[in-house]
């Protein structure tokens, strides 16, 4: 089974470059053995006549290849379920809905009827999630260029580990360090702009000491870089070296010549990095729920990034007990979340594969 | 690179001032980028090694729960129960996860093609994109709502196994691809079938890349926390079942000593409050049970990267 350590005896013959023993020769080991048990005839005897290979297959063979082709179609059937069962749950309970699903910024379930939209949860998830990417595009591209066209080759592989050291962090801790730590430092910022930009209803003052959608931005911003950065990172260490050579020829200089060979080059990579990482930062859960505050119920629209809000995640995630009684809506909330993280993930493949890059 | 610039400045004359300055003002910029992202790393550990360090050396939180001092008032208690959660719910998981990951990777690398192959990598690409809270909800839609189950830890592993399949697919497809050609052939010239191709060569030549991407699968949802809110609920005490009754977990120990750890210590919905975060022995415990988890985490990903180091097949 895959899933087994492997032998070390195919291993070492493989590093010696020696062809592999298995059924080429008289001396079997007891792994092989075990195995060719199972297979009934010995490889050798099916050598000999090659016409037959074609048309006989062998046990084995049939099993290993319904196994596998087995586990790929699991795949599909899941994502599919996945599907299936948020439809076919959620559909009922919007046809329920007292209020419009899509306008509605109210979210009360109960025992007398069901009356909730979406249009508060959407606004705070697309907002925070674009935010994040405002932040952490430029950054991560900025981290790609050093790795790949400034630091020493010695410097770039400890570098590149070290952001990626981000990714390895649970959310969750990001999510108690942003609301105890971070957000504190961030209230005079977020004062300094809204003092200055405040007559744009984005900027407006909205008195939140800590646990604005502000804060929760910043934090998924961090959440995201590292998964941009690697991507483009990838992208621009691809850069035809002819480009780079041939614009240096020219005496351009080295922001130059990022700027004539490179990032041309690399832009559909960064594109659908960057979308990777909206589709990472629209699902993102418990970090947003600890950090940002949740306006009351039927609050009224607030545009500005320094006020208050409730993402679809974190909504699902803090359903609780009203989860359970009522599940259809939040089911609803799922399935919208799943529609647009779906889309943002098959635009950033598309981009990709447009451009066949990477 | 860096001494062609200079050259080029001096065979064809001194570079204007504006486009120096442009290119040092760049410089400055990138370097500055990476300084900006290595700040909340920096800080982030910092925090958490300050804050829950003098919990974790206390000689009971390995070997305690939790049963006496949930309290943010009372001080004490370990870190057993949640560990023996985590471990119990990640080993199911990947358990699960492993056979179905590696064996799609070896369809779509070894057998897959035509169409069923293109639909299979689409699906791992949407799969990889599924946001933890959706899984969970998946889950709790099939088993909570239809089938009437109790919340159990084995609801939060097979939550996990949707986020950890397409990781395992991911990597093991790269790695397989990676495997040269010449050493399948070698094996067919000398008459043996394709399965124990796959078995005896393909997968043992991969075998560390593939052990690489199931650890970083296994650190991955060790640390995922939005599942686990739904479909478990936390016990301060040990609970080893993971088929019935409550069960503990590290984020969800971070999660229950949370709202604890603000001094009020209400009962009211804490997400609605402001928070404000004092010392006590909640967040002591809470910073505490996080130290605990980045350290699982991080030796998790160390593992990882020295078994990279071994790998027989590099790009």
């Amino acid at each position: 089974m895959p899933d087994e350590p492997a032998d070390d005896l195919a291993l070492e013959l493989q590093a010696a470059g020696v062809a592999p023993p298995i059924g080429g020769g008289p001396v079997i080991g007891a792994a092989d053995a075990r195995l060719v048990d199972s297979d009934g005839p010995l490889p050798q005897s099916t050598a000999p006549t090659p016409s037959g290979a074609g048309t006989r297959v062998r046990i084995g063979d049939r099993i290993f290849t319904a196994m596998s082709t087995g586990a790929g179609i699991f795949i599909v059937v899941l994502v599919a379920l996945v599907a299936i069962f948020l439809l076919w749950k959620a559909i009922p309970s919007i046809g329920d809905d007292k209020s419009n699903f899509l306008t509605s910024r109210i979210w009360s379930v109960g025992d007398n009827g069901e009356s909730f939209g979406i249009a508060g949860l959407l606004w705070t998830t697309v907002l925070i999630s674009l935010f994040a990417m405002v932040i952490a595009v430029p950054i991560a591209i900025g981290i790609a260029l050093f790795i790949t066209q400034y630091a020493p080759a010695r410097l770039s592989k400890p570098v590149a580990y070290v952001i990626d050291l981000l990714a390895a962090i649970p959310s969750i801790i990001y999510g108690i360090w942003g609301i105890a730590v971070l957000a504190p430092h961030l209230s005079g910022a977020q004062r300094g702009i809204s003092n200055v930009l405040g007559w744009i209803p984005l900027f407006k003052n909205r008195d939140t000491a800590v646990g604005t959608v502000f804060d929760g931005g910043v934090v998924l911003a961090i959440m995201i870089l590292p998964i941009i950065t690697s991507i483009s990172r990838e992208v621009f260490s691809r850069t035809p070296r002819q480009n780079v050579e041939a614009a240096l020829a020219l005496g351009a200089t080295r922001w130059e010549m990022i700027q004539m060979a490179v990032l041309p080059y690399g832009r559909p990579g960064v594109v659908s990095g960057a979308m990777l990482g909206l589709g990472r930062a629209l699902g993102e859960t418990i970090a947003v729920t600890l950090i940002v505050a949740t306006a009351g119920n039927g609050a009224p629209f607030d545009a500005s990034l320094f006020g208050k809000g409730q993402t679809f995640a974190a909504r699902i995630a803090t359903g609780g007990d009203a989860l359970f009684a009522h599940p259809g809506p939040f089911i609803a909330a799922g399935l919208v979340l799943f529609v647009l993280t779906f889309v943002v993930n098959a635009a950033a493949r598309a981009v990709v594969s447009r451009k066949a890059v990477g | 690179m860096a001494i062609a610039t200079e050259t080029a400045g001096s065979t064809f004359g001194s570079i204007s001032g504006k486009r120096k300055f442009k290119n040092n003002l760049a410089t400055v910029l990138v370097t500055a980028c990476l300084l900006v992202a290595l700040i909340p790393l920096v800080w982030l550990l910092w925090t958490v090694v300050s804050k829950g360090l003098s919990d974790i050396l206390k000689s009971n939180w390995w070997t305690s729960d939790q049963h006496n001092s949930r309290d943010w008032r009372v001080p004490g208690g370990g870190a057993l129960h949640a560990i023996i959660g985590t471990v119990e719910q990640v080993a199911l998981c990947s358990v699960i996860s492993i056979p179905i990951g590696v064996l799609a990777a070896v369809y779509l690398v070894e057998y897959g093609r035509g169409r069923l192959r293109s639909v299979v990598t689409f699906m791992v690409d949407i799969l990889t994109g599924v946001p933890s809270i959706v899984a969970a909800l998946f889950i709790y839609a099939v088993f909570i709502i239809e089938f009437g189950a109790d919340f159990a830890g084995v609801y939060a592993s097979l939550a996990l196994v949707l986020l950890m399949i397409p990781v395992i697919v991911r990597t093991t497809e790269e790695m397989l691809k990676l495997v040269p050609n010449e050493l399948r052939e070698a094996s067919y010239a000398l008459g043996v079938p394709k399965w124990k191709t796959i078995v005896k060569i393909v997968l043992p030549t991969a075998f560390s890349g593939i052990l690489t991407g199931v650890v970083l699968g296994i650190a991955r949802v060790a640390g995922e926390t939005a599942p686990l809110l739904i479909l478990v609920h936390y016990s301060a005490t040990t609970n080893s079942n993971l088929l019935s009754g409550d069960q503990a977990s590290l984020p969800l120990a971070i999660f229950d000593q949370f709202p604890n750890s603000s001094n009020q210590g209400s009962t009211e919905n804490p997400f609605t409050h402001v928070k404000q975060i004092t010392n006590n022995y909640a967040s002591g415990r809470m910073w505490g049970f996080a130290l605990t988890l980045i350290l699982i985490v991080m030796v998790l990903n160390l593992i990882a990267r020295l078994i990279a180091r071994r790998s027989k097949v590099t790009n």
